[in-house]
């Protein structure tokens, strides 16, 4: 098979990548054996066969045909056609565009060396690295899945309820083990044991939405809405001068209408800062949804105008009364950066961990660490 | 006195106030309304304002048999509806060498009947106490739920069990996390607030036998003074307003509250920052 299809074969699996289809090697040869096996004349028994092979679900048929349409467009028609036509300018916007052949058809020839590109190589992994404050609407769109994705993941502890087990020597499981014995004319000969299950540890999130954070909140608050969205027990509080218990704005699946509310609820967006006294409030009012056992994320800068006795005292009583205490402050991710701002100097003695929080991947870094603990 | 014949607000603030439980008005309707409408009430407040009393006040009102089922974490259909009784079961199996039936070994004979099973099978009024339900998991409230809407329940040996009459039922949560609102929605909601000065030294006064008015005076003038605080991280219920004035009691009328200040809060700073303040001085 030329160099030619293979390499739009796989610009096409690259383009369905970049919009959530799980598209691994054995997706890719398996195109190639299909499109082999079928008239490789007929340009639509040959979209067939690779659409058979390349989507594993429903979602992955729209991909497809955007993705097709992309990179085996027929070229002598107005691109503007078909499905993509029919997206919106945001949508059109969000489009992956690296992975996508150049317009002018620059068709390598035999014998010149091919460019080596990563499989994957796609607008979302430029975007991994690259600041949240940096990002246009369309990035944030293209975003939005990969967000979800993370949020799903999260902490876990050990229940008191008990699932029947596999593993011997956990706990003798009567019940059942009585149940078989009537098979064995009431011989306990098969026996069955219990342990304790898993079940999702409490996240609460605490963003900080003041002036100074105003480039990063947006980007937070949406890993906000997917967090409360995809896991049980994750609360959230929005902070500015004071703290606003934002979770019941957060649910539900739209995702700017759960904006839009958590925006209205929070009534200082991009005001001064006083952490101590917004940490004060989560203490007192808010102190039995933290609880024993929760894992306390703070997404903010430290830029705090606030009293730095009041916050020390605050991130102790937090401390102890928390699980785990994490702070997210994206200027961390910058290499000179000490904790040095008044806030941060009387916070950072008190939290387990200071991650960066201005890209996707210090989320992701966030994510490995949720489910760690 | 039993529940027929507590047909109105008052006749409930009365009972209540037999038992030394002094309701306020909305209280005393909302449990009027859990009666007659034969509705869950469901019972949030801060910690030490009385949620748990309620139910305890009215079961010994009314006669009824008060029956408290404490939720904590991991709690499932075994620890709250009804489990066998392994050991003897596996007594018997041993005893009969096998000749012994499915049915015979999940008989009532083995049945060990938890909290609500006995509240849908006693016989006469009830008093169910679901305690601190936010502890429970999502699973059992929506089991629960289940069993609220029709107070029935199906054992698969055994089959279904219908209470003859609907007990009524207290939930009280501590808010440690939301709970469902489909559980919400099946129960009365009243929130317990802090009760006034006047009411607190009356409860006080019907509460501890032979207590001085000036001792349940000063004590409640120092809970308020607390209570104004804004800042303290765990403010003081009722319960340690009681405990407060007994410890007076016992260390006489003119000891210093200041001293007996770990009767009435719990965390260091609050102490400390109260202490500071001279928040108590010259009560």
């Amino acid at each position: 098979m030329s160099e030619a299809v293979t390499e739009r074969i796989s610009s096409l699996a690259a383009l369905m990548r970049s919009q959530g289809s799980r598209i691994g090697v054995g997706e890719l040869l398996g195109a190639h054996s299909a499109l082999v096996a079928v008239d490789a004349t007929s340009r639509e028994d040959a979209k067939l066969a690779m659409r058979a092979v390349l989507c594993s679900s429903h979602a992955d048929l729209e991909r497809f045909e955007l993705a097709f349409d992309a990179v085996f467009g027929d070229r002598s028609r107005p691109t503007e056609d078909g499905l993509v036509s029919e997206l919106g300018a945001i949508e059109k916007a969000a489009l992956p565009r690296v992975g996508i052949p150049g317009q002018e058809g620059h068709e390598p020839q035999i014998g010149e060396p091919p460019v080596l590109a990563p499989a994957a190589y796609s607008s979302v992994e430029l975007l991994r690295h690259r600041d949240f404050a940096l990002y246009t609407d369309s990035e944030m769109a293209l975003s939005r899945q990969l967000i979800a994705r993370l949020a799903r993941r999260g902490p876990s502890r050990l229940s008191r309820r008990r699932r029947p087990s596999r593993r011997r020597g956990h706990e003798p499981d009567l019940r059942r083990t009585i149940r078989a014995s009537l098979r064995t004319a009431g011989e306990p000969l098969d026996r069955h044991w219990r342990g304790r299950s898993r079940r999702p540890r409490q996240v609460v999130l605490v963003c900080d939405v003041s002036g100074s954070m105003a480039p990063y909140a947006r980007m937070l608050l949406q890993y906000l809405h997917a967090c409360v969205a995809a896991r049980r027990r994750v609360e959230a509080f929005a902070f500015g001068t004071r703290l606003t218990r934002i979770t019941h704005e957060l649910g539900g699946r739209d995702h700017d209408l759960a904006l839009e509310r958590a925006a209205a609820a929070v009534s200082d967006f991009s005001g001064g800062t006083r952490i101590g006294a917004a940490l004060a409030e989560l203490n007192r009012v808010h102190g039995r949804r933290v609880g024993r056992g929760a894992v306390v994320v703070i997404l903010s800068d430290g830029w705090d105008r606030g009293d730095p006795a009041e916050l020390d005292a605050e991130m102790a009583r937090l401390r102890r009364s928390s699980h785990r205490l994490v702070w997210l402050n994206p200027l961390a991710a910058h290499p000179d950066f000490e904790p040095l701002t008044r806030g941060m100097r009387a916070a950072v003695p008190h939290t387990d961990e200071l991650l960066p929080g201005n890209s996707l991947a210090s989320l992701e870094e966030l994510a490995n660490l949720l489910e760690e603990v | 006195m039993s529940f027929d014949q507590i047909r109105s607000v008052d006749a409930v603030s009365q009972a209540l106030a037999g038992q030394g439980y002094l309701a306020g008005r909305p209280l005393a309707l909302a449990v009027h309304l859990a009666i007659t409408l034969e509705q869950p009430l469901l019972l949030e407040g801060e910690a030490g304002v009385g949620k748990t009393e309620v139910a305890r006040a009215l079961a010994a009102a009314t006669g009824a048999r008060l029956i408290r089922l404490q939720c904590h974490e991991g709690i499932d259909l075994h620890h709250a509806l009804y489990d066998w009784d392994y050991q003897r079961q596996l007594l018997a199996l041993r005893a009969a060498e096998g000749g012994i039936d499915e049915g015979a070994l999940f008989s009532r004979r083995f049945l060990l009947r938890r909290p609500l099973l006995e509240a849908l099978e006693h016989d006469g009024p009830v008093v169910l106490l679901i305690d601190e339900i936010d502890r429970a998991d999502d699973e059992f409230e929506a089991f629960l739920l289940e069993l609220l809407s029709d107070f029935a329940v199906t054992i698969p040996e055994i089959g279904t069990v219908a209470a003859a009459d609907r007990p009524v039922v207290v939930l009280t949560s501590n808010r440690t996390r939301e709970l469902h609102d489909a559980l919400k929605r099946r129960c009365l909601y009243h929130w317990i607030d802090y009760p006034a000065p006047e009411r607190e030294r009356e409860i006080v006064k019907a509460r501890i036998a032979g207590v001085p008015e000036a001792v349940a005076a000063r004590v409640v003038a120092a809970v308020g003074r607390l209570r104004e605080q804004g800042d303290l991280y765990k403010q003081p219920g009722v319960g340690e307003t009681l405990v407060w004035a007994q410890a007076l009691l016992v260390l006489g009328e003119e000891a210093d509250l200041d001293q007996t200040l770990g009767a009435a809060l719990k965390v260091h700073e609050d102490v400390v920052r109260v202490r500071e303040r001279k928040v108590l001085e010259g009560v």
